[in-house]
């Protein structure tokens, strides 16, 4: 690991003000000498960005992941799909916000999306309620996946939540029942279902959308059993061993890609999804297209099995002769 | 597909039940009363005052529920191994070594097959003693071993759930697990194979977010503890006093969750029973 004099939270510290430097000088009226100046700084840029974020700790890979300004379901959907329709409710209790649910067309074919949904501004944020599903947005997912089976859409699922809510009015309507129900019904599905990992996988209320054929997370992304702060105060009696925490917990794409739990990591920007959401979004497309093309060559036969010999053997246990 | 059986003689061993740990007393979890052990012994680990269901140890639940306590334990060569060499304040590698020295072999779940009133039936059972009975890959494969075993043999499954959630010191690899299962358990679905979950306290986390609430029929232990996210959890979210039986069995089968809540004294009895509901007749 790294050692940084700084705060390891202001990890972008450097690279925000060598921004505003370059910034400064482009405000200037342009001169030769200045322009190699400005490319000089760029270039220190672009190094020290692919520095800084070749050599996060795993804790601030989950800063990253958990980055105000990194692209969420919304904004994957609205620039990389020609259209979109949103569906709300679950046609039992209510509509959540914190997962949007929708049909729409990539490239040219119509896909179905669900995904968690963070907020932007505080008031956004209070709307979805900070990405934490209630079950009505699991059974919202579902019933919209089904459709898709239906008229055989491809499935994909963005996610980006801290965990399923905890409270008590989820509690009351069956939270647990409603990702139970989820993980079973996505085991069967016919039409492929593809899942990014775009930001925060919190357990088991992100897993919840990620029962499918291909698991990507992007670069920064995480995928845990439980936030580096839960388990830090449950096991080591003491939330400020976050980043311990979240090293032991191998929660980084590499990490859960060498465990076998993720089929393949999408690339970012050097500096972070959030940094340059326009490559991140074309990186991502360039992927979903590519998946969907391998996908759809299996029969639903194949793909229902691949899909089950993928879950079944995750797993790390010792067995005697 | 192979699955391994390890033969055992059929375990015959009421001298085991008899045996108190330690003290002549207990505490009642349910009504804090101090409660003479032989009386509990007595009455099946019930608190005769406010019926509270204490834990059982997954033998005595296996000796009681088979015919003539008679069950081949499966799949109990399956060892944990420590992934992530996962350290916190205590090393996880030392904590399994600990808990076998104390001869719990059979990691947080046992897999038993044998005859329910007469029906062949694989049963498995947590075990709270084991880590809080978490899920992690052991609990995972012998569960998913039992019900694909099931799938092929015709034969229903019963799981006994008593469980904090997933294991933490397996990380990811333990949440998917959930995902495992729950495949498992669509295939059982599928093959129109009976699977009745009996929630006993505690049932939290992943695994209530996963097999613990698949069954065909969900059954709670009278005041279990049953939900998703933990009641401590909850109270730092919403900072608000909890509802009086939030979370317990009762409360669960107010709001719809569980298709109802048997003692333990009436569980052979109800769950014989919708196993004969649910065989299908041989045409
Ligand atoms: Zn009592």
């Amino acid at each position: 690991m790294v050692s940084m004099s700084r705060d390891p939270n202001n990890f972008e510290e450097p690279i925000l003000e060598l921004k505003a430097r370059i910034e400064g000088l482009k405000a200037q009226p342009a001169t030769p000498k200045l322009e190699r100046e400005i490319d000089k700084l760029e270039q220190k840029l672009r190094k020290l960005q692919a520095d800084t974020y070749a050599s996060l700790t795993d804790w601030q890979r989950c800063l990253v992941a958990r980055h105000p300004k990194r692209p969420y379901t919304r904004d994957y959907i609205s620039n990389l799909f020609e259209e979109f329709d949103e569906l709300h409710g679950d046609r039992r209790f209510a509509d959540d916000p914190a997962i949007m649910a929708g049909f729409g067309t990539f490239r040219g074919r119509t896909l179905a999306v669900i995904g968690h949904q963070k907020g932007r501004d505080i008031k956004q944020k209070l709307h979805r309620n900070f990405g934490m599903p209630r079950p009505e947005g699991y059974r919202k997912a579902l019933r919209v996946m089904k459709t898709a089976e239906k008229f055989g859409a491809p499935i994909v699922t963005f996610i980006d939540t801290p965990g399923a809510y905890p409270g008590i009015d989820a509690e009351e309507r069956g939270q647990g029942e409603a990702i139970a129900f989820n993980l079973k019904e996505m085991a069967m599905l016919k039409v492929p279902v593809l899942v990014y990992v775009i930001g925060e996988g919190g357990s088991g209320g992100a897993l919840a959308l990620g029962v499918g054929d291909h698991i990507c997370i992007l670069a920064n992304s995480i995928y845990s059993v439980i936030s580096p702060e839960g388990c830090a105060s449950i096991l080591w009696k003491d939330a400020d061993q976050m980043a311990t925490a979240a090293e032991a917990l191998h929660l980084t794409a590499p990490k859960l890609q060498k465990l076998g739990l993720v089929d393949s990591i999408c690339e970012e920007p050097p500096g972070g999804a959030h940094d340059n959401p326009n490559q991140m979004f074309s990186l991502l497309g360039e992927h979903l297209a590519a998946q969907l093309a391998r996908e759809e060559s299996l029969s639903v036969e194949e793909r229902i099995e691949a899909r089950y010999q993928k879950f079944r053997v995750m797993g790390s246990f010792m067995q005697a002769g | 597909m192979s699955w391994f059986i390890k033969k055992r003689a059929p375990i015959k061993s009421p001298k085991d039940k008899i045996k108190i740990p330690e003290g002549l007393w207990e505490k009642c979890h349910g009504c804090n009363e101090v409660i003479y052990r032989q009386e509990l012994n007595r009455n099946e680990m019930v608190c005769p005052k406010c019926q509270y269901h204490f834990r059982i140890p997954p033998r005595e639940r296996l000796d009681k529920l088979f015919d003539d306590s008679k069950y081949t334990l499966l799949y109990n060569d399956i060892k944990s191994e420590d992934p992530l060499n996962f350290r916190a304040v205590k090393k996880y590698r030392d904590q399994l070594k600990g808990l076998e020295k104390r001869g719990l072999e059979e990691d947080a779940v046992w897999v038993a097959k044998g005859r329910l009133s007469g029906i062949e039936t694989m049963v498995a059972v947590m075990d709270f003693s084991f880590l809080g009975g978490s899920m992690g890959s052991v609990v995972g494969e012998k569960i998913t071993r039992g019900i694909e075993a099931a799938v092929e043999e015709q034969i229903p499954v019963i799981i006994f759930s008593c469980s904090g959630g997933a294991r933490m010191m397996e990380g990811a690899i333990s949440l998917m697990q959930m995902a495992k299962i729950s495949a498992a358990l669509a295939r059982l679905s599928e093959g129109e194979l009976p699977f009745i979950s009996v929630l006993t306290d505690p049932t939290t986390g992943g695994v209530t977010a996963s097999y613990a609430m698949l069954g065909d029929i969900n059954i709670g232990e009278p005041k279990a503890l049953i939900g998703f996210a933990g009641p401590r959890v909850i109270q730092q979210t919403i900072k608000q006093e909890l509802p009086d039986g939030f979370q317990r069995s009762e409360f669960l089968l107010d709001h719809g969750m569980l298709d109802m809540v048997v003692e333990r004294k009436e569980l052979k009895a109800v769950l014989s029973r919708f196993l004969r509901y649910f065989t299908k007749e041989k045409v």
